[in-house]
C-alpha cells in the first residue's frame, strides 16, 4: 500500500497508524465503565466521519482573560473526583514545539502563516501523541484551546480562513466546545492585574494595529472576538457568560456535561457545593449546546 | 500572469499562489506584492547529484550576470536546527513532523525566497514542497491534505526533478557516505529489517509520488543516470533558453 488516500483527505481517518494498534487493546478493557456507545457520536465527526472512539473531547475557547482556564480546571477536578480517567492539554504546550517558537518569538520575526504553522506542529504533536491515544483509550479529554483558537487568531493575524481550516481537518470534532463569552473591558482588566507589561505577540503588536501595546491588545482581543462570535453556531458552541460568577459557570458547565457522563454519575447532583444560586440551575445544556451556540448555557 | 519583457528590466507581477488567485487563496497578506525575479526548483533524491547540480547552476548563472539566491528545504535560521534535533527523537508523529518542515518552509519562503524575488534575484531552491509532499505521502499522509497544507506556496517558475534509478542511486550513497541513512533508507516506516531493501523500497515509493506529480504539478523530469556534466547540460540548457526568453 502506498501514498495514502490517493487524494481523498477522508479516507486517511479510517486507517490506525501502527503505534495506536498496540495502544488499543488494552483501552477495551479500561473503557468498560466508559459512557454509553451511543452519547456524542453525532459530534464524533471529523470531516471525515468517524466512529467508535470510546472517550471525550471536551474544549474551552475564548479570549485571554475569559476565565476558560479557571473553569476547565474546575471540570477536570469534578471528573477526577468522581474516578474518570483525564486528561488536560493546554495550547502551545508541547516541549518539543515551545522551545522554537519561544526562539521565534523573541527574534519577533515570525510571519503569520510561520506561527500558524508552528503552533499547528504543536497542535499535531498533542494530537498524536496524547489527544487521540487518550480518546481511543476512553479518556476525558480536557482541551485548553482547541483549533477554534487558531481559526480565530490566524485568520485576525491575516491568513487565509479556508487554509487554516483545511491544515486541522485531521482533528476530531469536540463532544462539547464552551465558548466563554466575555465583555472585553472585563477580560482586559483580568489580564491586566499585576501584568507590568504585555508580550509583543500576546498585544498582537506584529499586525500594527497601534504603537500602544494596550491599545493593541484591545484591538487585536476584540478582532479575535468577532472571529469566535462568527464561528458560534456553525461550530456549536455552548456559550458560557464570562461576566458571571465563578460557581455560577462551573455548574452550567457541568450540567452541559453531564450528558457525556456514565449513568452512575450522571444522575448525581452536579455541584457538589451547596447551592446558592437563585436562577434554579442552568437550563438543559446540551440542548442549547447543539442548537449552535447563541443562548447561554 | 504577465511573461514580462523579452529583453531587460522584467516588469512586476503578482506571486502566482498554488491555493488560487481568489481573495483568501495563498497568503492574503502579500497578495499585492509584485515580484520580478525568477524561482527555479531542482528536485531529486539523495545522492541524486542535486546538490552539485545546484551549485554548477548557480556558479554559471552568476557568470552570466544573475544575482542569485540558493534556498533549500532546511535552512531557515529560525527553525532549521531544531528540525535536525527533532529527526533524532524518532517519537515525532508524521503529521506533527509534516507541520514542522511547513513550519520552516514557510519561514524560508516569507524570509529568503519573496523578498529576493522582489528585488529581482533569481532563486535556486534546492528542493521545494514536492520533496515534502512525497515524504507524506509515503507515510500515508493523503495527497489532499498535503496540497492544501501547502496551498501558501508560491508556483515556481520552473521545476526539475534529477530522475535517478534507485539501484544506482544506492551505489551513490555508498560512495558518498559508505553508509545508509536512516531518514532516507524510510527505516520510520519499518518497511523491512534490512536497510538495504527498505532503502530500495522507500526511494522507489518516492519516485513514483514524483511521477504523478511531474502532471500535477508540472515537474520536469531530468535523466541524473549519466554523469555530472551530462546532467548538469541537459538542465542548464532548460534554464538558460527559459531565461533569454522570460528574463
Amino acid at each position: 500500500m502506498r501514498g495514502g488516500g490517493g487524494g481523498e483527505g477522508e479516507r486517511e481517518a479510517t486507517r490506525i497508524p501502527s503505534d495506536l494498534r498496540k495502544i488499543r487493546r488494552p483501552a477495551i478493557g479500561l473503557n468498560l465503565r466508559g459512557p454509553a456507545a451511543s452519547h456524542g457520536a453525532r459530534h464524533r465527526m471529523t470531516a471525515s466521519g468517524r466512529a467508535s472512539i470510546p472517550g471525550k473531547l471536551i474544549v474551552v475557547e475564548g479570549i485571554d482573560g475569559s476565565g476558560k482556564s479557571t473553569q476547565i480546571r474546575l471540570l477536570e477536578r469534578w471528573l477526577r473526583y468522581n474516578g474518570l480517567d483525564v486528561f488536560l492539554t493546554e495550547w502551545n504546550s508541547s516541549d518539543l514545539v515551545k522551545e522554537i517558537t519561544s526562539r521565534g518569538k523573541k527574534k519577533a520575526n515570525l510571519t503569520p502563516t510561520t506561527f500558524s504553522l508552528l503552533h499547528a506542529t504543536d497542535f499535531a504533536d498533542r494530537y498524536e501523541r496524547n489527544i487521540l491515544p487518550l480518546l481511543r483509550a476512553g479518556y476525558y479529554v480536557l482541551a485548553d484551546r482547541y483549533i477554534y483558537t487558531a481559526y480565530a487568531r490566524d485568520v485576525t493575524r491575516g491568513c487565509s480562513p479556508s487554509w487554516v481550516r483545511k491544515i486541522y481537518r485531521f482533528a476530531l470534532r469536540p463532544d462539547l466546545s464552551f465558548y466563554f463569552r466575555t465583555p472585553i473591558d472585563i477580560a482586559i482588566e483580568r489580564m491586566l492585574v499585576g501584568r507590568p507589561r504585555l508580550k509583543y505577540y500576546e498585544a498582537g503588536m506584529d499586525l500594527n494595529l497601534s504603537r500602544d501595546p494596550y491599545e493593541s491588545y484591545r484591538i487585536f482581543q476584540s478582532r479575535i472576538i468577532e472571529q469566535y462570535e462568527s464561528m458560534a453556531s456553525r461550530e456549536g458552541f455552548a456559550v458560557i457568560d464570562a461576566a458571571r460568577g465563578i460557581k455560577e459557570q462551573q455548574q452550567a458547565m457541568r450540567e452541559a456535561v453531564r450528558a457525556l457522563l456514565p449513568p452512575r454519575i450522571s444522575r448525581r447532583a452536579v455541584m457538589d457545593l451547596p447551592h446558592d444560586g437563585h436562577d434554579g440551575a442552568a437550563a438543559a445544556a446540551p440542548a442549547a449546546a447543539q442548537k449552535g451556540g447563541r443562548g447561554y448555557v | 500572469m504577465s511573461s514580462g519583457g523579452a529583453q531587460g528590466d522584467p516588469q512586476g507581477r503578482r506571486i502566482r499562489w498554488y491555493g488560487g488567485g481568489g481573495a483568501h487563496d495563498g497568503i492574503p497578506y502579500l497578495h499585492d506584492v509584485e515580484v520580478k525575479g525568477r524561482l527555479i526548483v531542482v528536485e531529486g533524491p539523495d545522492a541524486s547529484g542535486r546538490s552539485t547540480q545546484v551549485s554548477m547552476i548557480t556558479s554559471k548563472l552568476e557568470a552570466d550576470g544573475y544575482a542569485v539566491l540558493n534556498a533549500g528545504i532546511k535552512r531557515s535560521d529560525l527553525i532549521g536546527r531544531g528540525i535536525l534535533e527533532a529527526k533524532r527523537n524518532v517519537s515525532l508523529g508524521k503529521r506533527t513532523l509534516a507541520m514542522y518542515y511547513a513550519a520552516d518552509f514557510a519561514d524560508q519562503l516569507e524570509h529568503k525566497i519573496i523578498p529576493a524575488l522582489r528585488a529581482g534575484f533569481v532563486v535556486l531552491a534546492d528542493r521545494y514542497i514536492y520533496t515534502l509532499m512525497a515524504r507524506n505521502a509515503v507515510r500515508g499522509i493523503s495527497r489532499k491534505w498535503s496540497h492544501d497544507l501547502y496551498s501558501f506556496a508560491a508556483v515556481p517558475d520552473l521545476v526539475f526533478y534529477i530522475d535517478v534509478d534507485p539501484q544506482r542511486l544506492v551505489h551513490r550513497v555508498f560512495e558518498k557516505h559508505m553508509q545508509l541513512d536512516y531518514y532516507e533508507s524510510g527505516a520510520d516506516l519499518g518497511l523491512s529489517d534490512d536497510m538495504f531493501k527498505s532503502f530500495i523500497m522507500y526511494q522507489g515509493r518516492l519516485a513514483r509520488e514524483f511521477e504523478a506529480m511531474q502532471e500535477t504539478y508540472g515537474l520536469v523530469p531530468v535523466d541524473g543516470n549519466g554523469d555530472v556534466g551530462r546532467t548538469h547540460r541537459l538542465l542548464q540548457r532548460r534554464i538558460d533558453s527559459y531565461l533569454r526568453r522570460y528574463g
